[in-house]
């Protein structure tokens, strides 16, 4: 038993990465139809917007990212460290305790029961499950670094082990509450207090679970698949440190303009100003590492899902230190810019890297050496990279558009649109990233079908672990 | 604002901790080699055994 690698949680969570992406980008579909056409649902409250908005954001951040997230890095500590991966009845268990969650999210959120407390609208009972769940997989994760066969711990298992420990000590301080019945609670603190604790802990949810978890897979996966080594292993060691170093206060900039003090919001500002840095520090060190054989981008869509996903990754992480800028925010605060950067973010870079460590892992754990059609691939990443794109360029016409209007005065100090003739200017750009969107969902469908094609009549299979003499001081 | 109170001497922990465990990565040689490494990642061939003949026919092909 001990002789081979633990594969079959890993090849949980990555088949659930698949299902759950098509889960939450079909609600991300439904919502954005939605906002065309509101009364789309009948007015069945449990399908109201305000509901499945919630159910979408926890579906594809939790569900989607999360599983993709628990393969992978249960994947790349044990390949690296050479180690089967620790006590796998407590692996077994973050497997079916995350799902769980997931299924108790689907029901409750829809149900109406919610903290309101963005990316953290759990009530009480499943915040405690969370908890335990991720609290398992830290004794998990950290316990088969320790019983690692080799003396180094590759850069990748940085990125998750800070992830892990920063998303338990996020949820636990931004999920303290008082309990008054079995599903509604009091958060712990409250007002601008609560505003500070709950961007703390948004923004580092940003920082640490759609970035650094999603970087860590990047220093394993775009080398592997490449077959060249990271462009410079120093350069990924230097960028972990100065990250996780520079990351914690930028959350402040969620709260220009507001309640909070003023010199609270600039001291966020000029920490998301320093994190362009790290950030692009680690995009050119992915990117580069294809320096010298640029020619495998032609050839191989799972390299162009990568890359490409890099280069979104890029993209956002400037926008973002721009959007964070306090001038720049009393235009883009609010409007649907945000969302735009937001899928930048989330389709471009997290979703896009996911979808690339699926492809490279799912063939794997089958038995197979690739996937069961190389060209569903390239079509996957059409399909996507076009509706991303779709996707955030009619956010930025549109963000800017309202912005502008709203901030719009007449000669006598008045405003020269009411609110309603901003929403009426938005249907084609709502048109055009329903469309996207959709795209980006119909991907996820084509993925499921050659996925499906490449598992089946496979035995799912453990590799073995390379005897210590083989193993590389 | 009063939760600065709680926010800034958790972040000064959080330093102290992530200081910590660079100090600890530095002396126990973690840093030792910065190009060893990157190769070992790729050095390990994690094809399935059966599987691994066929993708190198491919490459060969290709």
């Amino acid at each position: 038993m001990e002789a081979t690698y633990n594969y079959k949680v890993v090849r949980q969570f990555a088949l659930m990465t698949v299902v759950w992406g098509i889960v939450g980008m079909l609600v991300g579909v439904l919502i954005a139809a939605q906002l065309i056409w509101p009364d789309l649902t009948y007015g069945i409250p449990w399908l109201s917007y305000g509901r499945l908005r919630p159910l979408h954001t926890n579906a594809v951040i939790f569900a989607f990212g999360g599983s993709a997230l628990f393969a992978t890095s249960y994947y790349v500590v044990q390949r690296t460290c050479h180690a089967r991966l620790f006590c796998d009845k407590l692996a077994g268990f973050t497997f079916w305790g995350w799902n769980l969650v997931i299924v108790l999210a689907a029901v409750t959120l829809p149900l109406g029961f919610t903290t309101s407390k963005e990316y953290a609208e759990l009530e009480w009972p499943i915040d405690l499950l969370i908890a335990v769940v991720w609290v398992s997989y830290a004794v998990v994760f950290f316990g088969t670094i320790m019983k690692r066969k080799t003396p180094h711990i590759y850069v990748a298992n940085w990125f998750f082990g800070a992830f892990i420990l920063t998303v338990a000590l996020l949820h636990i301080v931004n999920s303290a509450a008082i309990p008054v019945e079995a599903m509604k609670s009091y958060s712990a603190y409250a007002g601008v207090q609560d505003a500070m604790i709950q961007w703390w802990y948004g923004h580092n949810a940003v920082g640490f679970f759609l970035t650094a978890g999603f970087l860590g897979m990047m220093y394993y996966f775009i080398p592997k698949q490449a077959g060249r080594p990271v462009y410079s292993y120093r350069l990924s060691v230097v960028h972990f440190w100065a990250l996780i170093f520079t990351y914690m206060w930028a959350g402040p900039h969620h709260l220009h303009y507001t309640a909070l003090p003023d010199w609270t919001q600039s001291l966020g500002m000029v920490f998301s100003l320093i994190l362009l840095a790290p950030s692009w520090g680690g995009m050119v060190n992915g990117i580069m590492t294809l320096s010298g054989a640029w020619h495998k981008l032609r050839t191989d869509p799972i390299l162009k899902f990568l890359i490409t996903s890099l280069s979104f990754y890029g993209m956002s992480t400037f926008e973002g230190p721009m959007m964070s800028i306090k001038t720049v925010n009393a235009l883009s605060h609010y409007t649907d810019w945000t969302v735009g950067h937001v899928h930048s973010g989330a389709l471009g870079w997290v979703a896009m890297v996911s979808i690339g460590c699926m492809y490279y892992l799912i063939p794997r754990l089958f038995g197979r050496a690739e996937m069961h059609s190389i060209k569903l691939i390239t079509l996957h990443f059409w399909v996507s990279t076009i509706g991303v794109v779709l996707y955030i360029a009619s956010m930025w016409i549109a963000g800017v558009m309202q912005g502008l209007m709203w901030r719009a005065v007449n000669l006598d100090g008045t405003l020269t649109y009411t609110f309603a003739e901003v929403v009426a200017r938005m249907y084609p750009y709502y048109m055009i990233r329903l469309l996207g969107g959709a795209l980006f969902f119909s991907g996820m469908l084509i993925m499921a079908y050659n996925v499906i094609k490449t598992i089946s009549g496979q035995k799912a299979v453990d590799a073995p672990i390379p005897a210590p003499a083989m193993a590389h001081a | 604002m009063d939760i600065l109170y709680l926010l800034i001497p958790m972040s000064l922990i959080l330093v102290l901790v992530i200081g910590w465990a660079f100090w600890w990565a530095v002396k126990s040689g973690q840093f030792d080699d910065m190009e060893g490494p990157a190769y070992r990642v790729l050095m390990d061939d994690d094809l399935p055994a059966k599987a691994e003949t066929i993708s190198i026919s491919k490459r060969e092909e290709s």
